[in-house]
């Protein structure tokens, strides 16, 4: 079943209706070509109206679109030959983080995402995207094997936080994200992030640490989620689009924090309404940024990736 | 009722009862009644039940630096409102006037038993010690500091994690305190880090857990998820530990619980084994 949020319901409407002539002509033979013309029109303006409109509160809710595209269905777009690589050599394979090698554009690269599942049962193996300490384990396996063989990162940011159980805690949830952090920043070879959906404070940052972080234009980044935020501030997780306003969450905030470095447009409608559209353009940004990337040497790159986030903050000097 | 109870009192009479207050202190972990002459000199420790209050970060200092050799710095990084985020700025004046301090982290240089240090310690008083831009950047200079003059870093953490109030600049810091980490490793300046209560989420997931070595206080609070957080998504019964020092070094995350009183010398003792010989 299709999920058609509140400020989505006047599209889906006329979606019914253009859907109903078009019946109409095909069972009845009866020309209403003029008549679907001026609906898809007026679909298309209300479109345009609507998300040129939209609230922090209505991006958390398109990140979260249980339709949205989701790591996977970006792989199976944008790259060749992906041979998926399970498991941390540690402990197991956690199914909230996939990756492998792939090629982008004749070269070949290391690919590591988050994934949340489609159906109940893939979401719970997949745990809905929250990766345990094995999960950035793999994770941080995979970024040390293409260093070794010198192929660049690219990672799929899409969670709503990691696993806050007993078993995640017990393995070291946080020893295996700070290890990641401190890891990435050293890595040799180049990384890009794309954050395609949830960007969820620590679980995202995880895998997210990077020379060049994309993010589509209706993806969240945040340090908590708006109901956690809510529920701290106001006791009342209900004034959740309040808290989305004050986090400064969307992909434009983060752009102008320097989180960001582009921001990445959606199809009209967001990357829901044409996923195969919304990979072609992720691609052609991968592509953009990739090969200069690929061209520094490696203590550029290195440098230059800690002076990224060594420069991220705003603070006062305080008059003594 | 209580308050018109104390109302009907004198001023000298309220003051005799403040000194008695101020004589006695009652401890949060058994609820005994302590002497607080006693509770002050066993370093704020329960001297029944052992159980570690919460130090301010310039009575930890006074614990662990050598007498009148800690020098401040950075002192002038404190925390602005970047995201005019709702009630911000008040709290920031709240934590202040509570903590006594112009931020959540203090840090400076000094000597462990003769031995030249960085040293940053946080103040749980500042807004749970929370990590925004500035205490991020603060923890970044340290250890950049430490990087520099060769001296090793000693970062005692208390803190509810990242500062909500300043979104993604506050996740950020993570990265940024893990990166000026990674400066560390690779330059092989050792760095210490110990987890008091609490420490948690954010600066848990970051520069407090990749030191050399991890030491917590007992009983410390040390955790991923908030207990509301992690009660939610129980799958599995917590073991009654859950979230401690004891759990975390049960679970092989932390090197060695260390009480209070002993702190110090086994900094020193640690120090001696990366500078000395």
């Amino acid at each position: 079943m299709r999920t058609v949020l509140d400020f989505e319901k006047p599209i889906a409407e006329l979606d019914a209706n253009i859907e109903a002539l078009k019946r109409l002509t095909a069972e009845q033979g009866i020309d209403k070509s003029e008549e679907i013309a001026a609906l898809e029109r007026d679909r298309e303006r209300l479109l345009r109206e609507i998300f040129r409109n939209l609230t922090p509160w209505d991006r958390t809710l398109l990140a979260r679109h249980p339709q949205r595209p989701y790591t996977l269905d970006y792989i199976r777009v944008i790259f060749d030959d992906f041979v998926e690589l399970h498991g941390d050599r540690q402990f197991g394979d956690d199914g909230a983080i996939i990756g492998g090698m792939a090629w982008l554009n004749d070269k070949p690269v290391m690919v590591i995402g988050q994934q949340k599942g489609r159906d109940l049962k893939e979401r719970q193996r997949r745990n809905f995207g929250m990766a345990k300490p094995e999960g950035y384990r793999k994770a941080l396996r995979l970024m040390h094997l293409a260093e070794k063989f010198g192929r660049p990162v690219i990672t799929f940011v899409d969670t709503p936080a990691a696993d806050p159980g007993v078993e995640s805690e017990s393995r070291g949830i946080s020893e295996a994200i700070a290890r990641n952090l401190r890891e990435m920043i050293s890595l040799k070879v180049p990384i890009v992030s794309v954050v395609i959906g949830e960007g969820g404070s620590g679980g995202a940052l995880g895998i997210a640490v990077a020379d060049r972080v994309l993010m589509q234009e209706y993806a969240i980044y945040s340090v908590i989620p708006p109901e956690g935020c809510a529920a701290i501030l106001w006791r009342d997780p209900k004034r959740a689009p309040e808290a989305a306003e004050a986090l400064k969450l969307t992909a434009h905030d983060a752009l102008r924090f320097g989180v960001v470095d582009e921001v990445i447009e959606e199809p009209l409608g967001g990357a829901h309404r044409d996923p195969l559209a919304a990979a072609q353009i992720v691609k052609e940004a991968l592509h953009r940024h990739l090969p200069a990337l690929q061209r520094l040497s490696v203590s550029k790159l290195r440098e230059s990736r800690y002076e990224r986030y060594r420069n991220l903050g705003m603070w006062s000097v305080a008059t003594m | 009722m209580q308050r018109g109870w104390f109302a009907r009192r004198s001023r000298a009479e309220e003051l005799a009862l403040d000194e008695m207050n101020d004589a006695w202190v009652k401890c949060n972990g058994c609820q005994q009644i302590l002497f607080a002459r006693d509770f002050e000199r066993n370093l704020k420790v329960c001297n029944r039940c052992g159980h570690h209050h919460r130090l301010p970060a310039r009575e930890r200092i006074a614990l662990l630096a050598d007498a009148d050799t800690f020098v401040e710095r950075d002192v002038e990084v404190v925390s602005d409102d970047p995201l005019g985020f709702p009630e911000y700025a008040d709290k920031l004046s709240k934590g202040k006037a509570n903590s006594g301090l112009p931020e959540a982290m203090v840090t400076g240089t000094c000597t462990i038993s003769g031995i030249p240090i960085v040293l940053a310690v946080a103040d749980f008083a500042f807004m749970g010690g929370s990590m925004g831009s500035a205490v991020g950047e603060k923890v970044a200079r340290a250890m950049e500091h430490a990087l520099e003059t060769k001296q090793p870093i000693v970062i005692c953490s208390t803190s509810g994690g990242a500062r909500m109030q300043e979104g993604l600049l506050s996740l950020m810091q993570m990265a940024k305190t893990c990166a000026a980490a990674a400066k560390l490793q690779e330059a092989g300046v050792p760095y210490i880090s110990v987890l008091t209560d609490p420490t948690m989420a954010g600066v848990l997931a970051s520069y407090a857990s990749v030191g050399d070595v991890v030491i917590a206080e007992p009983g410390a609070l040390v955790g991923f998820a908030g207990q509301r957080v992690a009660a939610q998504a129980q799958v599995v019964k917590p073991p009654p530990n859950f979230q401690t020092a004891e759990f975390q070094l049960e679970h092989g995350m932390v090197d060695i619980v260390v009480p209070r009183k002993e702190l110090k010398h086994t900094l020193y003792r640690l120090l001696r084994f990366f500078t000395g010989g």
